[in-house]
């Protein structure tokens, strides 16, 4: 390398570094948290360049004794947010049974949503139902809260006869275009500019249906999260551009993703969209800010980033442990709560709800997943039941192509 | 000779190269992983654990964890290796090929091409290949044929570990782009593998089996499958030659065509889609410059031209297996002109 000495200081790289790792003492001491409360709330029709503010506060909601405070509390009644409860309830129970039943052999793969249910259970109410979601693997919450079966879930997560999706795709991946839930993708970020282009169509049919698209915090880094929001800026496409920032993407911590030195949601000014932050573990908070930006986007003043500011309390998936790279308590102490804790004690104090109802609730939807889950393993769990081996050549085209059927043939099947 | 596996050759090469130069990196999403605790140091290393305890010996700015954004992951290995740097750049499974391979094949494989000859681009692109890990269809996609497709490219697609550590080393040392790829179900297969550093050139085919009957070319895993057919074969009297290219880019063409002028019969096996395909590829070299010496048409057992399905039981139908492939050599053995 013959390059000039010159009198300069060496260069240096810089690699971001997680504040613990396993055996450190969790501290999480240095998160900049503002109040419940405290944070603004601009109208509707705030031009982007007057609300830079937003992508680097903090909306909550819910302060430390379950009550609601500040001018972002959507004032909801008690039978909706019982209904909030019973979704993330329902989800968190489907997620414990599924992760045994894959420790059981019964499936080869799944991915729990823990600690972020408020996200998608809080949007699904503000949403309609035919509002088209973009989900990653963590929105299962948003299928619960919309009524799909939880039996077709089970049977695609069993890979048995009934699979809806004839064993073409991962236990998780679900579609359900009935229920506005487009395709999950196995690569990343991939929905962002999808989600973007459905909003334009539906701008462009004069439709009312809008969009919502989520990303992880490790995610936004793909060409395809920077390209979506270049486009909805440009054609102020009706869509909600989600960043749910859980912290951790496999074993990178988000500074990784880009985040040690700013915001995720700050990616939006320089696209002059308008952004905010919020806790995601604040159901109540999650509402506001989806229906803040549902509402602009319904008005045609185009799409809104949201983070959502949340923690993986579970593994990425089955498939890796996290205490291998984190602190084994630090999902305990994260300083925002457990979103279902929050809204049961938000109940609570409300004089709506009780420990007693809380337990009650459990037990019915326990008995529920149990009941569903006694169901598809009647039919079969992974390798006990299988799909049409035909259904290798289905759903390649339209039509099936001559040379399909010759293979499938020549395959005896 | 100690026994090694896939993955701890695959990691030995690694580690020579980054002690013998220190311009040897690695990069990618979540290859280091768990560094810097006081508990578990490296304890991840990559998700199916290959760069593992790299980070420990050679640090966080040689181990790079990276942001998921594979077209910057390969542009920046790109650019480190035109500074002198040899990058080993991991792009975790090769279906995410789709999101970077521009930076691949317009501009690495070309560099050297467009800058007059000046630009030297020693990159290393280590990829997963193939089915069987009940991944989906876009997890377990075999798309080594693309890539050898592009001028500027080298490809390497090792089937045991002895050649995964000498193809590695070579690939690491070589001064073009290589990709690497390496079949997820081959990481707990083990072979004989030296402690020493040592290489494999490019562009030779090794013989895994010798006969005088049908000649299989077949490459990665499908090289253990069509041994096994040989090996079974040779019991009921037929003599089945092995040919495992190594490299699809450089091709052995020499040692296809001379093991086919000799058997006179060819089967291909490849685990990916007929079309536009190595199996297309062989066959149409065997049919240009070995026509003559054929006594059979030539059989090819491939993926159906469909996705890969999920479903293991569907995906053990879709994949090619030993069943399929002993009957495409009855097939050539039986056949009557």
């Amino acid at each position: 390398m013959g390059h000039m000495i010159r009198n300069e200081p060496s260069l240096s790289l810089h690699i971001p570094q997680p504040k613990c790792r396993p055996g450190d003492r969790v501290d999480f001491s240095t998160l900049d948290l503002p109040a419940a409360g405290e944070a603004r709330r601009p109208d509707v029709d705030t031009h982007p360049d007057e609300m830079h503010d937003m992508a680097y506060g903090l909306i909550r909601v819910l302060d430390d004794e379950g009550r609601a405070v500040g001018p972002w509390d959507p004032k909801l009644d008690g039978q909706t947010l019982r209904k909030g409860l019973r979704n993330m309830l329902l989800t968190r129970i489907f997620d414990d049974r599924m992760y045994r039943a894959q420790r059981q052999g019964k499936t080869s793969f799944y991915m729990k949503c823990t600690g972020e249910e408020a996200i998608s259970c809080a949007q699904s109410l503000v949403l309609h139902h035919d509002d088209m979601c973009f989900p990653t693997y963590r929105q299962q919450g948003m299928l619960i809260s919309r009524g799909y079966p939880i039996v077709d879930m089970m049977n695609q997560i069993y890979n048995n006869a009934r699979d809806p999706l004839k064993g073409h795709q991962l236990p998780i991946l679900y579609s359900a275009r009935d229920y506005g839930f487009f395709t999950i993708s196995g690569n990343l970020g991939t929905q962002f500019p999808q989600a973007v282009g459905w909003a334009m169509a539906s701008a462009y049919k004069g439709d009312s249906r809008i969009a919502s698209a989520y990303i992880g915090d490790g995610s936004t880094a793909t060409m395809d999260f920077h390209h979506a929001l270049t486009f909805a800026a440009v054609y102020r496409a009706p869509v909600l551009l989600n960043i749910v920032n859980n912290q951790w993407a496999i074993s990178s911590f988000q500074g990784i993703a880009g985040g040690e030195a700013t915001t995720f949601a700050a990616r939006a000014i320089g696209y002059g969209l308008p952004a905010l932050r919020v806790d995601g573990n604040d159901f109540l908070a999650v509402h506001a800010a989806t229906e803040w930006a549902a509402e602009r986007a319904r008005s045609n003043r185009g799409a809104t980033v949201i983070e959502f500011y949340t923690y993986r309390v579970a593994g990425h998936s089955t498939s890796d442990d996290p205490s291998k790279y984190r602190p084994a308590d630090e999902a305990e102490k994260w300083p925002l709560g457990d979103p279902i804790e929050r809204l049961k004690q938000h109940l609570i104090v409300r004089g709506e709800w009780s420990q007693e109802d809380h337990q009650a609730l459990e037990a019915e939807l326990d008995a529920e997943v149990r009941a569903a889950a006694k169901e598809a393993e009647s039919i079969g769990t992974l390798g006990k039941s299988m799909p049409s081996p035909k259904a290798i050549f289905e759903h390649v085209f339209k039509e099936p192509d001559w040379r399909h059927i010759r293979q499938r043939q020549e395959a005896g099947i | 000779m100690a026994k090694k596996t896939y993955r701890q050759a695959i990691s030995e090469a690694l580690f020579h190269e980054m002690r013998r130069d220190e311009r040897v990196i690695v990069m990618g999403e979540d290859v280091a992983g768990g560094q810097g605790g006081t508990g578990q140091i490296d304890a991840y290393g990559g998700v199916l654990g290959v760069t593992k305890g790299l980070i420990g010996e050679f640090g966080p700015e040689r181990v790079i964890d990276t942001p998921i954004t594979e077209s910057a992951i390969m542009g920046a290995a790109a650019g480190a290796a035109t500074q002198g740097l040899r990058p080993v750049a991991e792009l975790m499974f090769v279906d995410f090929l789709g999101v970077c391979f521009d930076q691949i094949y317009n501009q690495a494989a070309k560099f050297r091409y467009m800058f007059g000859g000046k630009a030297v681009t020693p990159l290393v692109i280590r990829t997963m290949i193939g089915g069987g890990l009940r991944a989906a269809a876009q997890h377990s996609q075999t798309l080594y044929s693309i890539f050898t497709h592009i001028p500027g490219l080298k490809v390497v697609v090792p089937s045991n570990a002895y050649d995964a550590k000498g193809l590695l080393i070579q690939a690491i040392r070589d001064d073009d782009p290589v990709i690497f790829c390496e079949h997820k179900l081959l990481y707990d297969t083990e072979a004989d593998v030296p402690d020493e550093a040592y290489t494999i050139p490019f562009g030779e085919a090794e013989f895994t089996r010798e006969g005088d009957d049908v000649t299989i070319v077949a490459f990665s895993r499908m090289v253990h499958l069509a041994n096994q057919v040989a090996d079974k074969l040779a019991k009921d009297g037929i003599e089945v030659e092995v040919v495992d290219p190594r490299t699809t880019s450089p091709l052995d063409e020499d040692s296809i065509i001379e093991s086919v002028e000799n058997t006179g019969r060819l089967v291909i096996v490849d685990e990916a889609p007929p079309r536009c395909s190595m199996a297309g590829d062989i066959a149409g070299l065997v049919a240009r410059e070995a026509f003559g010496a054929l006594k059979a048409p030539i059989e090819a057992v491939t993926c159906p031209h469909t996705p890969v399905p999920f479903s293991p039981a569907l995906e053990d139908l879709y994949i090619p297996s030993a069943e399929k492939i002993e009957a495409a050599v009855r097939k050539v053995m039986e056949y009557k002109p």
